[in-house]
């Protein structure tokens, strides 16, 4: 695998010596590049698809696709052809333009993603030095295109569907970057090969359990996923903003959905789980492949029996939720953690120089991070007990009362 | 790589990200059949007829979400830089950051004192 990158590196002055273009030989090196980067996500989605089929399938006590190739491997490939050979309709009122785009946009702005994720320590797209910026901005790209497909498709139902997929993707932005500031705060890096690395001697997820749970539920609502899948809530919107699309274009809007889900996981092991990290990765940075992809399936799989689980909120309970609490939650949670870092620090508690990616210099670290998040943890559970038992008291009390003298009825 | 080469390589991706959805749609096109008639384009087709411009300003709410939304968004793009730097200043840079989020916080408590963030 590593002369497989070192091809990719040496192809450039290979081809110079063969008499190319230099300009020319440069961009062929990346184009090859790109594209091996690119086939992960468009032929991954293929799996993913699969997995979740059969994994809602499971908890939904069905056995799910199993005719068309072995464990039904191959039911997306014809749902594809099927969906490349039907009608395409765009309905008269429709805006031609901003319709056939959208579909091409929220794609896009999912495998654009793929760009910065590290596989291994040396196979990634481009170590930009801003990445988690990247990733962020390249995020929020998909939330237009959702807006572009509810406006343009001149359908109250996808309008409405629309509106509500921009107030939750926008309002769970807040805390999910609000949450990614810490690991950048102990990292001290955007980069996200340099995350990877400053994990090396303990993962990120251990350092900053609320941090990481602030961002996996943050980016359960940026995905459109489980609880939080308002976006195309059925029994209200019908569908939400893809109700107009038919054939390929529903189809790309499905897709990238799909790879969005995976790659939100993917990105939750990158910054929090120590991406492609793990014995013997130094010696075959091959193996990085199989820890990340190993880790991502692990946090990947839950996230879809969530999915098929638990019911949808209400979507005041959802801005509240986020608003009311996640919010708050996280302000709080960096300014403790940066309290908490730079306390360490001055009593040099932080591994010493060359010593970052040994475990048990990063231990005394990590028992002062994780006790303030112990201690948060148990705030909050404590303020949400008591916010709880207040209303249910407060219901219970307006219950009695009516009981107590019953509102004049119509008949008396 | 350098600086030109990584962005050069961002701004190829981007040209590819752009064909590889274009590319089923353009087979889908070649192969799909075409029986449009007005019925079946008119707007949520077999369904319930629409009444009205679809295209009309809507509740206020999702607006006022908007508006803190980019008080914020704004606020998070300073903090970046500053936990950026954060591991190698000493505790004043930690007064600087207190200061600065309980702003942001300010900015939340006076939002939801003054009911923006009610969903009524």
């Amino acid at each position: 695998m590593e002369q497989c990158i070192n091809v990719i590196e040496t192809l450039a002055p290979c081809l110079v010596a063969s008499g190319t273009d230099p300009g020319l030989a440069q961009f062929i090196s990346i184009l090859l590049g790109v594209l091996l980067v690119t086939i992960f996500p468009l032929g991954g989605v293929i799996i993913f698809i699969w997995i979740e089929r059969k994994i809602a399938a499971r908890v939904q006590d069905r056995v799910g696709p199993n005719r068309v190739g072995p464990y039904g491997l191959f039911q997306n490939v014809a749902d594809a052809l099927k969906l490349i050979t039907k009608e395409d309709i765009t309905p008269a009122a429709a805006d031609r333009l901003i319709y056939n785009f959208a579909p091409i946009v929220a794609t896009l702005s999912v495998i654009m993603i793929w760009a910065v994720i590290p596989f291994s320590p040396v196979h990634i797209g481009v170590d930009l030095s801003i990445g988690v910026l990247y990733f962020v901005a390249i995020g929020s790209i998909g939330t237009l295109a959702f807006m572009m497909a509810g406006w343009a498709s001149n359908n109250k139902y996808a309008l409405l569907g629309a509106f509500r997929v921009v107030a939750q993707l926008v309002s769970y932005e807040i805390p999910m970057v609000l949450a990614l500031l810490v690991p950048v705060l102990i990292a001290g890096t955007l980069s996200m090969q340099e995350m990877v690395q400053a994990q090396l001697g303990m993962w990120f997820v251990v350092m900053m359990p609320l941090s990481a749970l602030i961002f996996y539920i943050s980016n359960l609502a940026e995905t459109g996923r489980a609880p939080f899948d308002l976006l195309e809530a059925e029994s209200e919107l019908v569908a939400g903003y893809n109700i107009e699309y038919s054939g390929m274009k529903f189809g790309l809007f499905m897709a990238s959905e799909f790879i969005h889900a995976f790659t939100a996981n993917a990105l939750f092991v990158v910054i929090f789980m120590g991406g492609w990290a793990g014995p013997g990765v130094e010696q075959f940075p091959a193996l990085g492949f199989v820890y990340f992809l190993g880790k991502t399936m692990l946090i990947y799989i839950p996230s879809l029996i969530l999915r098929a689980t638990v019911p949808r909120v209400r979507i005041d309970q959802m801005m509240n939720f986020n608003w009311k609490f996640l919010v708050p939650l996280s302000i709080i949670n960096v300014l403790v953690m940066a309290f908490l870092f730079k306390v360490a620090q001055v009593l040099s508690l932080t591994p010493p120089p060359g010593l970052e990616t040994d475990f048990i210099a990063n231990l005394p670290l990590t028992a002062v991070l994780l006790a303030g998040n112990i201690v948060m943890i148990i705030g909050v559970l404590t303020v949400l007990r008591n916010t709880g038992r207040r209303e249910r008291l407060e219901a219970e009390a307006r219950r009695a009362d009516d009981v107590r003298a019953p509102a004049p009825t119509m008949g008396r | 790589m350098n600086l030109i080469n990584e962005w050069a390589f961002i701004g190829v991706f981007l040209a590819v990200a752009w064909v590889l959805p274009v590319l089923p749609l353009v087979v889908s096109w070649v192969f799909r059949p075409r029986k449009p008639n007005a019925l079946k384009l008119a707007t949520y087709e077999s369904g319930v007829e629409t009444v009205g411009d679809t295209w009309v300003q809507f509740k206020v709410q999702y607006y006022i979400y908007g508006l803190v939304f980019l008080i914020f968004d704004v606020e998070l793009i300073f903090l970046f830089p500053w936990a950026l730097a954060y591991n190698q200043l000493d505790f004043f840079a930690f007064g600087a950051g207190l200061l600065f989020i309980f702003l942001l916080a300010d900015a939340l408590i006076y939002a939801w004192r003054k009911n923006a963030l009610e969903w009524t």
